[in-house]
């Protein structure tokens, strides 16, 4: 059974914000749009966004991380949106595991955002339907788009190529590979949801420097004259020492 | 601080802004003495064994020691600077068959003068330079800067990367390989956007040459046009003869002056340009100093001005470094004489797609286009989008039709070019009747050539007549349809072995004078000692082959600046201001989400950043009782500003920050007056000066380096403190609202939903 997902790697994460507002663009006018902005040139905008990013520091200075967090709906393998759903507008795929909601029949009660643990959905407050990420399902089965281009808009967005999208069923895949490889994790694990979407966690990388790497036989100064050898008849402990 | 990409980095190394040359400097210190340089990359493809004269009283003091005897190939540069043969033990010229330079050392030549290797100076310079110094200066600790020296320096010489590529050097010898080592570096901005930028930038191009990781496998790579001559060839007019009326300008607007008889001055070595660009004050100003043209004008010095044209500049706000006065001398008249009630600065077009700050202040708005609305190059004569494998140019084609009554702002150049009878924008018919050459930008792009019959323009893909040339050919009249067809992109990848070391890669160097990017095909030696910069010291000292001097008031400051090897002072504000009184550093950043200021109003970006705070250390706030969230006060010894602080723990507590250009002045880009850009948002140029306090002469100068006129922005020196309890929750200072611009909608929209094929653009 597929289930499609993303992965995101917050290692190289750098906040730039092109997937929340490519996200914007291709949904506001695909089949989850529109997209509105309340009070849009005024005080106070707000709006409907599927994916938005968190910026938030960990430790106390010098060792301080910041990390940019992009957060959309996770697609959670048991999500607690769709059961609470009076109408069945929520919904999971089968075919693909995306949770989606049918417009149709969303009569916009919100119970699914209350149940939903990670924030991820968006009521419009103009067409009165809940609204959220659809992993671009309108895109990513779409044949007229060349092959390389049926992947998420915020994917395609990526100027680090932070995100990566697949299906994490498929132990081939490259999102199950780098999960098991980079130590993907999922969001609050604890509420049973199993989130579809992972992250990929910060790694380090660290440079050990060894005493002898700076005793180095190549010296240059050398060839320039810098670290002459004693001359041969200066004194040495050979001449002194008889046992 | 710690953001963008330093967030991801595997080490935060935070610094005091405006101190990376010291930084930089000690890591050079540490490489040099351990040995950890790469001696036969310094030795081959550096000037540091050339030989520099050291006779202190002679007028060639300074100078590299050449063999006159070897007769010049090439105007403007030479090549027979003299080495001391290793082996021979004697002078010879540089790249001598069989010869191995000594980089350290001292010398006598035949006729007497003393000489020491280049290389020998940058260490004699180098020594005092320690991590412990620099430790002061930084705040970075000594030990952290020995080993991020040494992670360079052995990852340089211990990893060593080997590509099987042959390739031939300048001076015929053949590689069977390329080699390289995986140390790069990235600076921009944030090492050069301060008064003592020059030195910084230049102190780092050091460290990657001691490294030996230029334009070789895992270091700094060139891209098309680059590498290019030291300086390039391009110059600017040297004299106020070359300024006529109906005449083109003799010499480019923007240059690069070898010695000091290129500068652009009098014969009272004043200043010819309005922005006083290459001149004495700022003699390698290379991108021109547009940050000076309104004060300049609107004191007349160097002159009085009529007209002020300004394009996509926000002069009135972000754009300039000192928004406050800017906004007052645009509107200024003078109180006395014949002029008396007249604007200081008569005239003021604005050319822009948004209704900027700077609109409200012109006598003429021409309603500019936005990218999608227009042609664009991303041209080879500008700053082309190549890559390390080779020259890469592209196009923008309008997918919108313009609004209203806009205009794009080449069109309207190109327009007034041909109306001004500029003689390169018209042509003699068989009548002998005169018309405009170019029916409209795109028609120029395609038939402008930089000369007649040059084959060069503005683009370098799919010229000559077919399409079937690049980088030179005649016009090709499909090339704007031969550029769609391929998703406006042009590529020409170089063979592998054209594609590294290309300052010294004759292969290249033939390929890059057989496409004429570059006009000769020498060789590109490094300048660890720069003679260029020597030329102007001696000048100053009164000596030298130039002709030109400078004047007595600033002679100690070029001969201070122009120094030939990198040294480190603190930024001119900063050693102007009151340390006690003003601590901590302020700077700004760009945020990653918006264009320069440009689009920040957009209705989905601003609700990404709609205000801005400043960032301060729990620590440094904790002290002065301001709250996380609360209102202070942030004031240097221009001026004051009240924002709303957010506590953070990813800045070096002696330094505060904001986002740049967040901020907006109430009314402008058509936001509502309570908008929180306006309300919440603030501009930090508030606290900046564009010029230094003026010396006990009562002179001033620019807040720019002295060398290349580089703005100051990120100098500031300034204090806080809490906002009284009773003062009004809104960021100070405020400004009068701009009136709607005519043709502006009156009411403004609740609410919208952009979708795609629905609007104004089916």
């Amino acid at each position: 059974m597929t289930q499609l997902a993303l992965v995101i790697d917050l290692n190289v994460c750098v906040g730039c914000h092109a997937c929340v507002t490519s996200c914007k663009e291709w949904n506001t006018s695909g089949i989850a749009g529109s997209m509105s902005d309340d009070n849009p040139y005024a005080k106070d905008p707000t709006g409907t966004f599927f994916n938005r990013v968190q910026t938030f520091e960990v430790g106390e200075y010098p060792h301080t991380e910041t990390v940019h967090f992009p957060k959309s709906c996770l697609h959670c393998e048991d999500p607690p949106c769709v059961p609470v759903c009076p109408t069945g507008a929520s919904y999971k795929r089968a075919e693909d595991g995306i949770v989606l909601v049918d417009y149709d029949k969303c009569i916009g009660c919100k119970y699914c955002a209350w149940a939903c643990p990670y924030g991820a959905r968006e009521i419009d407050e103009h067409q009165k339907v809940m609204k959220k990420c659809t992993l671009c399902v309108d895109r990513i089965y779409d044949q007229e788009l060349p092959a390389a281009e049926r992947k998420p808009a915020c994917v395609m967005a990526c100027p680090t190529s932070a995100r990566l999208f697949g299906d994490i069923h498929d132990p081939a895949s490259e999102v199950s590979q780098a999960i098991r490889d980079s130590g993907g994790y999922a969001l609050m694990p604890e509420w049973g949801t199993q989130p579809a979407n992972h992250y990929l966690p910060r790694r380090k990388t660290e440079i050990r420097i060894h005493k002898d790497e700076l005793e180095r036989v190549d010296n240059p100064l050398k060839i320039d004259g810098q670290l002459p050898q004693p001359a041969v008849n200066d004194p040495a402990l050979d001449d002194v020492t008889s046992w | 601080m710690r953001t963008g990409y330093s967030a991801i980095a595997d080490e935060w190394v935070p610094i005091k802004p405006g101190t990376d040359g010291a930084l930089l400097l000690a890591l050079c210190h540490e490489i040099v003495q351990r040995g950890l340089y790469d001696r036969e990359f310094l030795a081959q493809y550096t000037n540091a064994g050339y030989l520099v004269k050291q006779n202190e009283a002679g007028d060639d003091f300074g100078l590299i020691a050449c063999d006159e005897s070897l007769e010049e190939k090439i105007p403007h540069y030479r090549h027979n600077q003299l080495w001391w043969d290793r082996l021979t033990d004697r002078a010879v010229v540089n790249h001598a068959a069989g010869a191995d330079p000594y980089l350290l050392g001292e010398f006598k030549l035949a006729d007497g003068t003393p000489v020491k290797p280049a290389f020998q100076l940058l260490r004699d310079r180098l020594d005092e330079y320690t991590p412990e110094w620099a430790a002061e200066i930084t705040g970075i600790p000594a030990a952290t800067i020995r080993r991020l020296a040494y992670e360079m320096g052995i990852t340089a010489r211990d990893q060593t990367i080997e590509l099987p590529i042959a390739w031939t050097d300048s001076w015929g010898r053949e590689h069977a390989s390329v080699t390289g080592n995986p140390v790069a570096f990235h600076a921009m901005r944030g090492l050069a956007a301060h008064s003592n930028g020059f030195h910084t930038i230049r102190t780092l191009a050091i460290l990657m040459s001691l490294l030996g990781t230029i334009d070789r496998p895992g270091g700094f790579r060139h891209k098309a046009p680059f590498p290019r001559a030291i300086p390039p060839l391009a110059k600017t007019p040297n004299s106020p003869d070359a300024v006529q009326p109906d005449t083109p300008l003799a010499g480019l607007a923007l240059g690069w002056p070898a010695s000091p008889d290129d500068l652009f001055v009098d014969g009272a070595g004043k200043a010819v340009r309005i922005d006083k660009a290459f001149s004495w004050e700022y003699p390698l100003a290379v991108h021109g100093m547009m940050h000076n043209v309104i004060t300049n004008a609107w004191r007349g010095d160097p002159y009085t001005i009529d007209t002020l044209m300004i394009f996509m500049a926000n002069m009135a706000w972000n754009s300039a470094m000192n928004a406050c006065d800017t906004r007052r001398m645009l509107a200024d008249k003078h109180q006395d004489g014949p002029m008396r009630g007249e604007y200081k600065i008569p005239f003021l077009i604005v050319c822009d797609a948004f209704q900027s700050e700077m609109t409200a202040f012109a006598d003429l708005v021409l309603p500019d286009t936005t990218y999608l609305e227009r042609h664009d190059v991303m041209s080879m004569l500008d700053r082309p989008i190549s890559e390390f494998e080779g020259p890469v140019d592209a196009v923008r084609i309008p997918v919108v039709p313009p609004k209203g009554e806009c205009k794009p702002f080449q069109e309207v150049l190109i327009e007034l070019a041909g109306r001004l009878r500029f003689p390169a924008f018209v042509a003699t018919d068989a009548q002998g009747q005169t018309r405009r050459k170019f029916r409209d930008y795109p028609d120029f792009i395609v038939n402008y050539e930089t000369e007649p019959g040059s084959g060069i323009g503005f683009l370098a893909g799919w010229r000559g007549k077919g399409g079937e040339k690049f980088m030179v050919g005649e016009p090709n009249p499909r090339q704007w349809e031969m550029y769609a067809k391929n998703n406006c992109v042009f590529q020409h990848p170089l063979p592998p072995s054209y594609q590294y070391m290309r300052n010294w890669n004759q292969g290249y160097h033939e390929w890059a004078s057989r496409t004429r990017l570059r006009r000769y095909a020498d060789p590109i030696v490094i300048h660890l000692y720069s003679e260029v910069l020597q030329t102007f010291r001696l000048a100053a000292q009164g000596k030298g082959r130039d002709t030109k001097r400078p004047p007595p008031e600033l002679r100690e400051r070029i001969a201070t600046y122009f120094d030939p090897l990198p040294f480190y002072y603190a930024p001119l504000e900063a050693q102007a201001s009151d340390g006690h009184q003003y601590p901590l550093n302020a700077i700004t950043q760009r945020p990653m989400a918006m264009y320069h200021s440009w689009d920040s109003q957009n209705a989905w970006l601003r609700q990404i950043h709609s205000h801005n705070f400043l960032y301060v250390s729990p620590l440094t706030a904790r002290q002065q009782g301001i709250e996380d969230g609360g209102w202070m006060w942030v004031e240097s010894m221009h001026g004051k500003v009240r924002c709303m602080c957010r506590y953070s723990e990813a800045v070096e507590p002696g330094t505060v920050w904001t986002w740049n250009a967040i901020g907006k002045a109430q009314g402008a880009w058509r936001l509502t007056p309570d908008a929180n850009e306006s309300q919440q948002g603030f501009l930090l140029n508030h606290l900046i000066a564009d010029e230094l306090p003026a010396d006990t002469r009562g002179q001033r100068v620019s807040n720019s380096d002295p060398v290349t006129g580089q703005a100051g922005w990120y100098d500031v020196r300034v204090r806080i403190y809490r906002a009284a309890d009773g003062e009004p929750r809104v960021t100070s200072p405020q400004f009068a609202p701009a009136a709607p611009a005519p043709g502006t909608r009156e009411t403004v929209r609740k609410w919208l939903a952009f979708v795609a094929g629905k609007g104004e653009f089916k």
